[in-house]
């Protein structure tokens, strides 16, 4: 019943085989260094003092008795943080963006969130820090929380910020708001669009705040030299993020900065923010040593990125043939405590599966007492398809169409023009929802009380960015591969068949290395569903230098012009003269005493992204007596151009799906009414587990990408985003009454049947 | 002649229009002549002189990279879209 199935267009020798990882024996044994394994000669340890209060004015902070307290090296607060002594008007339209990164790392005036940091320090133990940290008097002026969009968003709500007004595309609102920005689409005719519809729907969703939930800590270790170089081992997602945000908000010259990026334990997004990194090199410039900083678990709930909790509302119209003649979305989303919710890519991926004439959307950035929102799978898309794919599917409903059939009939295909205006290239939506119906899962029966079969499309845009590889040629015809792409979910291995399958050489011969911010140029974060796509087209292009100058040294060695040596799957050869001919590997032995080592270089910045589609269908049986909520079948189905290393498509698949399983069904922050987190360990934060779920079925679907020389899209996001509205409308199904809230936990449920 | 199509937000300013030509060889140029036309434009689509950091250009599909200096075809056809990284 189980299977996964690769649906190929093209064949290639390394490409879209099952490799094994370069980097797996090291992870199965032990040995891969992660950031809390790094060790410096004089290494301290630093802790955090964080706020109690999720909205608090700081009215006095005394730290003289922790700086006194034996063992400890340094103690930082704000005060230490240059925005601290800079002035608005040096700053000028800088002074905005600085003072919320800054007081993002260390609050000044008042704390926005539960776990906001105040203080750190750095001492000879952990011990010694924790009884330090208990020595700091903070006197705080607690002040009522706004702890969702809707609180947020009341006129007489509680500001969080004094100065932060609301921007529509630069206009400013007259009076503070804690509604930092208001965006808006619109297509067509909306009003005409419903007037020709024979069947409108009107509905309201909410979804809960959920962590990305990696379990490896945010963890960071820094050293600022006496010289003024500042070096970080961190776990990042993007190490010259880091650089650029550190150098940012320390005001030190990039150059003086270098990030070494650890293994990483994950981040799906979660792992770019520079939270400790800051803090860690104030504390190394202060005492002089390097300092070690890791979060515990409670930390990484409290104050790193969830997702934001939402509130849409959806209006959809349809003909009864089955086409959507119109739709108006609202959609706000919970900021956290600085602005920068993903509520402008929601809107943008909210009707990105269906061709709609008429739509309007509009979209709210609210800031909220929580932690400032991070990136999270596809950010804002898995929200605004709960709410856009759950109203389709009552239309399905009321319509009385096949749910695959209705989206077949309004999919997006090549040539249809998005709501905000760009109009798609070829893209494979239509091959996915056909794949899924020809499935022998939406075939099989499904029978018994309280069970539902759930069916979604969902959408990424994936993106492109800069990336950097270089490519040395070692003797024994082997080639060193340098990037700068952390690697989290298998990108060495994709990167480096790119390169052997451009060089004709054995994915074997390529050894990939992820290095430090110095050694290579720059390379933008692991995220974004970018690194197989941009970093491999890097590689691509690091492998054609190298082929050029290869070719140049045979033309050399032969004596011939380079326009008479051609490059063949990894032979070398004379176009008219047969006896002339070198593999790559006897190529790679002379070059030595030919005129030296050979290295292929590239930075790019590649166009050419092709988006990603994924269509998911789910059976779900539901307890009548409890509301639990069974997975009894899953398969996704997606889009992924060309799966350069089938296996971890497929695990990125299942993971996505895994991750959407556990935000429809389980994961959601608890709050008290003063707005603290009440659940913030793994064991109250209910992930899935192995034992929660049945095998994950997989269809990768590929409509090569003409954007990419093997046909690449990224495939990292598309997977998390149908499992939530495929989920609810499978319970919806299974009770007969309709779920629009998130998590659907068993309380829910039952009060969705009662 | 390039097209341009005008974000919702920004009717207001244009009075309604929603795409207007332009004669333009990069984005730069684009968003002057667009300021020409509908004066109070340049302000809402820029700061600190740089495209908005929440707002990317998209030209015939592709998002531009190099900012102001992307190049803009006779015939391209231009939106300003959201900007989008990841996770």
């Amino acid at each position: 019943m189980t299977s996964n199935i690769v649906l190929s267009e093209v064949e290639y020798n390394v490409v879209g085989k099952r490799h094994v990882r370069p980097d797996g024996v090291d992870k199965v044994t032990g040995r891969a260094q992660y950031g809390a394994d790094v060790q410096l000669a004089g290494l301290l340890q630093a802790k955090v003092l964080r706020s109690p209060h999720a909205h608090a004015r700081i009215k006095s902070l005394d730290t003289s008795a922790a700086e006194r307290h034996p063992g400890v090296y340094a103690v930082v607060t704000a005060a230490d943080l240059p925005f601290a002594s800079l002035t608005r008007e040096e700053l000028g339209g800088d002074y905005q963006r600085l003072k919320f990164a800054s007081n993002h790392v260390l609050a000044t005036d008042k704390t926005l969130f539960k776990g906001h940091p105040v203080a750190a320090v750095a001492a000879d133990s952990l011990h010694v820090a924790e009884e330090a940290l208990n020595l700091i008097k903070v006197e705080y002026e607690v002040l009522p929380p706004a702890m969702t969009v809707k609180q947020a968003m009341k006129p007489n709500a509680s500001l969080l910020h004094d100065d932060l007004f609301t921007s529509e595309l630069g206009e400013m609102s007259d009076k503070p708001s804690n509604v930092a920005s208001h965006m808006a689409f619109e297509a067509g005719d909306v009003e005409q669009g419903f007037q020709q519809a024979d069947v409108v729907l009107e509905r309201e969703y909410e979804t809960a705040s959920v962590h990305q939930g990696y379990i490896e800590p945010h963890n960071s270790t820094a050293f600022w030299n006496a010289d003024g170089q500042l070096n970080i081992w961190c776990s990042t997602q993007g190490p010259f993020v880091v650089r650029t945000n550190v150098a940012d908000i320390l005001r030190h010259p990039v150059s003086k900065v270098k990030v070494t990026p650890m293994e990483i334990g994950g981040g799906f997004g979660g792992k770019i923010t520079a939270y400790l990194e800051p803090i860690a090199a104030l504390l190394s410039r202060k005492s002089g040593r390097p300092v070690k900083l890791l979060m515990t678990r409670t930390e990484v709930f409290e104050a790193s990125g969830p997702a934001p909790g939402t509130w849409m509302k959806v209006k959809l119209g349809a003909s009864r043939d089955g086409r959507i003649t119109a739709a108006d979305i609202f959609l706000a989303f919970e900021a956290g405590a600085y602005p920068g919710s993903p509520v402008m890519q929601g809107a943008a991926c909210a009707l990105a599966c269906y061709d709609v004439p008429n739509a309007r959307i509009n979209g709210y950035d609210v800031v909220v007492n929580k932690p400032k929102t991070a990136a999270y799978r596809a950010p804002g898309s898995p929200q605004a398809a709960f709410a856009v794919e759950s109203v389709i599917d009552e239309i399905c409903e009321q319509l009385n169409v096949d749910p695959l059939e209705f989206r077949l009939r309004n999919a997006s295909r090549e040539g249809v023009r998005r709501v905000e205006g760009p109009v798609f290239r070829r893209i494979g939506l239509v091959e996915c929802l056909e794949a899924a119906r020809n499935h022998d899962h939406y075939s099989a029966p499904l029978e018994g009380p309280y069970r539902g079969r759930g069916v979604a499309a969902g959408f990424w845009f994936n993106r492109g960015f800069q990336s950097a590889v270089n490519i040395s040629v070692n003797p024994d015809g082997t080639v060193n591969l340098i990037e700068g792409s952390v690697d989290i979910g298998g990108s060495r291995a994709s990167i480096a068949q790119q390169a052997a399958e451009t060089l004709g050489i054995a994915y074997e011969d390529v050894k990939p290395t992820v290095v430090d911010t110095d050694s290579i140029g720059y390379t933008m974060v692991t995220g974004g569903s970018r690194t197989t796509f941009a970093t491999g087209w890097a590689a691509i292009e690091a492998a054609e230098d190298v082929k050029t100058q290869m070719v140049e040294r045979a033309a050399q060695i032969w004596d011939a012009s380079v326009d008479d040596v051609e490059y063949v799957d990894g032979v070398l050869s004379h176009k008219s003269d047969p006896e002339l001919r070198m593999t790559f590997r006897e190529l790679a032995r002379q070059l030595l005493g030919t005129g030296g080592g050979i290295t292929g270089a590239s930075n790019v910045d590649p166009a050419g992204e092709g988006n990603g589609f994924g269509v998911h269908v789910v059976d779900v049986e539901v307890d009548p007596d409890t509301g639990k909520v069974t997975i009894l079948r899953y398969t996704a189905v997606q889009d992924a151009g060309k799966a350069i290393h089938p296996s971890y498509v497929e695990g990125q698949m299942q993971g996505g799906v895994v991750q959407g399983i556990g935000w429809a069904l389980n994961e959601e922050y608890f709050f008290s009414d003063q707005g603290q987190m009440m659940n913030s360990s793994f064991l109250d934060y209910r992930m899935p587990t192995a034992l929660d779920l049945p095998m994950i079925d997989t269809v990768i679907v590929e409509v090569a990408n003409p954007g990419h020389p093997y046909g690449v899209r990224g495939v990292g996001e598309v997977p998390i985003v149908p499992p939530l509205p495929a989920i609810a409308s499978a319970i919806s199904h299974a009770i007969g009454a309709r779920i629009n809230r998130l998590p659907a936990n068993p309380g829910a449920v039952l009060e969705a049947m009662s | 002649m390039a097209t341009v199509y005008i974000p919702t937000m920004l009717l207001p300013v244009t009075g309604g229009v929603k795409q207007t030509q332009v004669e333009a060889r990069n984005v730069r140029q684009l968003i002057n002549a667009l300021e020409d036309q509908f004066p109070g434009i340049r302000d809402r689509l820029l700061e600190e002189n740089q495209v908005r950091s929440n707002l990317a250009v998209s030209i015939d599909g592709e998002v531009a990279r190099m900012g102001l200096l992307e190049r803009v075809g006779e015939n391209s056809e231009v939106h300003f879209v959201p900007a989008i990284s990841g996770g």
